[in-house]
């Protein structure tokens, strides 16, 4: 087993990459390494490029040339058209009509669903009690489950609490939803918590909450920032929730990126179809780009002890 | 105990000047591709200059995805006001759970049994003797669709029946153009399949199988007959990668495509695209071969709610969908029939007069959708999208299949 | 507290439970119910609403009668073998790659990362578009001169599975490599050491030293990629809608079908019945090397 110690304290670049140290820039090692990586990369790279190239091109263009050339004649229009102006039945005014409802959904329901997730996987690392593994167990389970046989039943308690299709309902949801995969982060970061820490705080007093908010919280932030990524991504890529336990006026942007995209008005807009899927994409790449290093030394010290 | 008092109080107050009353009122509906957004868009208009308000909720992905969503919001007791469903099967355990609003009333009022032509669309909507949905249109969707130019480049004429359509499928290939658009969705290759019963297996056949779900004419020689055709007819599509139907529509438009067999819902795409009926396009109901069209369509329903002011707003929003004017501005942009028979459709193009006149003379059949349960009709399309797109299955096989699902169809 | 002594073992019990009861609400009310209603539900004769009219097994026999569901299974055979290979194997290799000191670790990690942040949906419109024969590769390397080049995986039933896991791949592998390069940095550097002074090569280090050491981090990760593989449906619509023909329809997409499309709950219910009892036999082993360890580990 690693050692958890210097998983959690270090910085990744003090922990480092490992492997033999390179000698010279040029040496025939280097040269396939950075030519596979290169390679790779741009296979992961393709689809993007293909996406923004035919974001800017006008439909004329995209009948006549291929995926890959790049625009003749750059138009910013299809962008305005996904943002603004493109219909879903009546409503002519694209993703913005959503945005806010988004981020209205978003914010509640990431922060619930973790705080809960950490407690969760705080009581099953530090304060096991019995029977725990089971319900563990039955989470991991629930991970498994397809969302699509969930949706009658979960319909059916959420007008029992008098939730459905209130904002609270779909917190709900995500929060039960996000909860396996989660819950085994935070259990396996808390594990690797140094034992002596956890007795210390013991020893002068500190309860359960106590030690959570004081002890465990501050040291944390790495498995949160990755629990964020991971929540934003999936609660602003949902569309079926969204869609089935709100209401029209709650409608997440993802409701109107099926619509622009599913309804063919004529000719199927590539170009505008392109544009509003990188629009819906934009705030979880955002996310990803900016807290990609912390995302990683995160995950380093939520999967290394399983 | 309360809450009825107040809401009763309510009533009361609210109870004269009613009609002036602008209600909210949440619209559930799949239409969302040109033409259909168009027509829809009538709808609202109507029901807005009432002084009502229609919040629209359009969801793109037709039954499949907004039906779970429409289901989940009525058992979930929050209801939409009202919403789109077929009508005939697929709603009848909603309303025989009581969730339906009962449009009887009303509908005796304005006398729609006299109304509506062909009576059966409404007898569609009625469960025990009760009206629950209002009828907005008639589709048809035994149609085929040509291309005039696409014809043209080819050096042929523009076929008159389906046998001239084979026919002339090797010249259009000669000239670069697919003779058969398809798209990929099932439901595609079933409207194809049934078409072709109509017009290749008769009238009587497609009675036989679809209303009386005779599995011995699902196993007769006039059926495999269609099975053949069918087989025959999938080589003609090759080189159409399209999904969506108006994909499909499109490369007819622009001439990729000889023809399509598609419904009458694809001539609002054809409008869309500025083109005109016997002028830039052919079509022909029954596929040119015996001249009668199904009659299916759309409806709304509107589930039962316990504010009265919504009740209200919701028969308003029912008469105004039946009426004359709105029936001939929605149907006009959507490309179907209308549902009464005494409106004037001086405006409608070639392709529809057609259909009106096969409606005036009464050579009309159920439509699938109203006589075949979901679940059937899902076997036959997984059956005909399956058989439609590998050579492997020949006519037989997918006959023997095909007899099987009929005999347990329900 | 400490000066009363030791806290007692219920008292200790009591913070944790209560902490944990939204866990346990959610295991028992919406995981274990709603598993037990769908169970119930599909001895049933459910249509569209769910009802009570048991109809035994009838349910399981049309569903293993259905050439459609017998392809479901195949494809997410297929599907979930390929993927949970590629993604190991390129996951780790990737992981492997950036973990050489190289330059740039930043600028290539996020580019391995970001389609992660894009839903299924959209990840199957690309890859719908890019493997198009019409406009897409097939479309470039025609015209580059080879006029019979043929590369149209989702038009070809035969092959268009592959065409999907292209496109999964794509989307995921990202993360596992993060996963992997997080359990790469948590391998101590005196193993490294070791290894060189005995003169091992640096691949018989990683395949027979390593590797078992990121024991943990293989479990967790196995836990991700199944139950993304199991619930492929997203990915499947947008990019072929289940065609040409049924050649791609998986599981997920048949329950789904089923339920909404059909209008038959029951048969919905026994399809995603058949789902679960094959993600037991998943998370049992899953269970049991997971709880085995911490017992030792005391």
């Amino acid at each position: 087993m690693a050692d958890t110690s210097a998983t959690n304290s270090e910085t990744t670049t003090m922990v480092g990459p490992r492997g033999r140290k390179p000698k010279r820039a040029l040496s025939p090692r280097n040269i396939m390494l950075y030519g596979t990586l290169i390679v790779i990369a741009m296979y992961y790279l393709l689809p993007l490029y293909v996406m923004v190239v035919t974001s800017l091109k006008g439909m004329p263009e995209i009948r006549l040339g291929n995926v890959f050339s790049p625009p003749v004649e750059i138009t910013f229009e299809p962008w305005v058209k996904a943002w603004s102006e493109a219909c879903t039945g009546l409503n002519c005014d694209g993703l913005s009509r959503g945005f806010w409802n988004s981020v209205r959904i978003m914010v509640p329901s990431v922060a619930i669903s973790i705080l809960i997730a950490s407690v969760n996987g705080y009581a099953l690392a530090n304060w096991r009690f019995k029977g725990a593994n089971i319900f563990f167990t039955i989470l991991i389970f629930g991970a498994f489950i397809p969302y699509q046989v969930m949706i009658y039943p979960i319909v059916i308690i959420l007008r029992e609490m008098g939730l459905y299709t209130k904002l609270g309902g779909l917190v709900i949801v995500h929060t039960v939803f996000g909860m396996p995969i989660l819950t085994l982060l935070f259990r396996n970061y808390f594990s690797s918590v140094p034992e002596e820490l956890f007795k210390a705080a013991r020893v002068d007093g500190a309860g359960f909450w106590g030690i959570y908010f004081r002890i465990m919280l501050p040291m944390s932030l790495p498995i949160f920032v990755v629990a964020i990524i991971l929540q934003v991504t999936g609660i602003w890529n949902d569309f079926l929730f969204g869609v089935i336990y709100t209401k029209p006026e709650n409608y997440p942007m993802t409701v109107q990126l099926n619509n622009i995209v599913n309804s063919v008005q004529g000719v199927k807009e590539y170009n505008v179809n392109m544009a509003a899927t990188l629009l819906t994409g934009l705030v979880p790449l955002f996310v990803y780009f900016v807290s990609g290093k912390l995302f990683v030394r995160g995950i380093a010290a939520g999967a290394v002890k399983g | 105990m309360k809450l009825k008092t107040l809401a009763a109080a309510l009533m009361l107050t609210a109870g004269i000047p009613l009609a002036a009353q602008a209600t909210d009122l949440e619209v559930t509906h799949w239409w969302t591709s040109g033409g259909e957004a168009a027509a829809v868009a009538e709808f609202a208009k109507a029901f807005n200059d009432g002084g009502d308000k229609w919040v629209d909720g359009a969801i793109a992905g037709s039954g499949g995805v907004a039906r779970p969503i429409i289901i989940s919001r009525i058992i979930g007791g929050d209801p939409m006001g009202a919403t789109q469903l077929n009508h005939g099967r697929q709603a009848e355990e909603l309303v025989e759970a009581g969730l339906m609003l009962d449009l009887t009333e009303i509908a005796e009022a304005e006398g729609w049994r006299d109304l509506v032509n062909p009576v059966r669309l409404l007898d569609g909507c009625t469960v025990d003797g009760k009206i629950y949905c209002v009828p907005v249109n008639i589709h048809s969707p035994q149609w085929l669709w040509l291309s005039h130019e696409a014809y043209e480049k080819a050096g042929v004429a523009v076929p008159a029946n389906w046998d001239e359509f084979v026919a002339s499928a090797p010249k259009l290939r000669e000239a670069g153009i697919v003779p058969l658009a398809m798209g990929q969705q099932s439901w595609q290759t079933q409207l194809a399949f049934d078409t072709m019963m109509v017009a290749v297996g008769g009238i009587d056949l497609y009675k036989s199988i679809l209303s009386d779900k005779d599995a011995k004419a699902a196993a007769s020689a006039e059926a495999t007959a269609v099975f053949e055709a069918y087989a025959a007819a999938r080589s003609l599509s090759e080189g159409s990668n399209v999904q969506d139907w108006n994909q499909a529509t499109n490369m007819v438009i622009t001439a990729k495509a000889g023809g399509q067999i598609m419904g009458d819902w694809a001539q609002g795409e054809f409008q869309v695209a500025n083109q005109v009926a016997g002028e830039d396009y052919t079509c022909l109901p029954g596929l040119g071969v015996n001249e009668v069209i199904a009659t299916g369509g759309d409806a709304f329903y509107f589930p039962k709610n316990d504010d009265p002011e919504i009740t209200a707003a919701q028969k308003r929003m029912a008469s105004q969908m039946i009426s004359k004017e709105v029936q001939v501005a929605f149907n006009l942009k959507k490309g179907s029939l209308p549902i009464r028979g005494d409106v004037d459709l001086t405006a409608a193009n070639d392709c529809m007069k057609k259909g009106l006149k096969i409606l005036a003379d009464g050579n009309i059949l159920p439509d699938g959708v109203n006589v075949q349960s979901a679940d059937t009709q899902g076997q036959i399309q997984d059956l005909m999208v399956e058989f439609w797109n590998s050579t492997d299955i020949t006519a037989a096989d997918a006959q023997k299949r095909y007899v099987a699902i009929i005999e347990d169809a329900d | 507290m400490a000066q009363t002594g030791r806290p007692t073992q219920l008292f200790r019990n009591m913070s944790a439970k209560i902490a944990a009861i939204p866990m346990v609400l959610t295991a028992l009310v919406v995981f274990v119910g709603a598993t037990l209603w769908t169970v119930y539900h599909s001895f049933t004769k459910s249509k569209l609403l769910p009802n009570s009219k048991l109809v035994g097994l009838d349910q399981y026999e049309r569903l293993w009668s259905q050439n459609r569901w017998l392809i479901s299974i195949e494809n997410l055979a297929i599907y979930g073998i390929c993927s949970m290979i590629f993604s190991l194997v390129i996951g780790f290799l990737l992981a492997a790659m950036l973990d050489q000191k190289i330059r740039f670790e930043n600028t290539f990690r996020s580019i391995f990362l970001y389609p992660f942040a894009l839903s299924f949906i959209v990840t199957g419109l690309v890859w719908q578009w890019i493997l198009n024969p019409e406009f897409g590769i097939q479309k470039i390397i025609r015209s580059l001169g080879f006029e019979e080049f043929v590369f149209d995986p989702l038009y070809n039933p035969d092959i268009v599975i592959y065409g999907v896991l292209i496109a999964g791949l794509w989307q995921g592998t990202g993360l596992i490599m993060c996963l992997m390069l997080a359990g790469l940095r948590g391998i101590d550097e005196d193993i490294w050491k070791a290894a060189r002074v005995d003169g091992i090569p640096m691949w018989k280090t990683y395949v027979f030293i390593i590797i078992p050491m990121m024991r943990a981090v293989f479990i967790t990760t196995l836990v991700i990629i199944a139950s993304g593989i199991v619930k492929v449906y997203d990915l499947v619509v947008a990019q072929t809608s289940g065609g040409p023909g049924i050649a791609s329809e998986v599981p997920a997409k048949y329950v789904y079908d089923y339920m909404f499309k059909n209008q038959n709950l029951g048969q919905g219910f026994a399809a995603s019945t058949m789902m679960l009892l094959s993600v037991l036999v998943i998370v049992i082993p899953w269970a049991y090397l997971e709880f085995k360890g911490e017992r030792s580990r005391g």
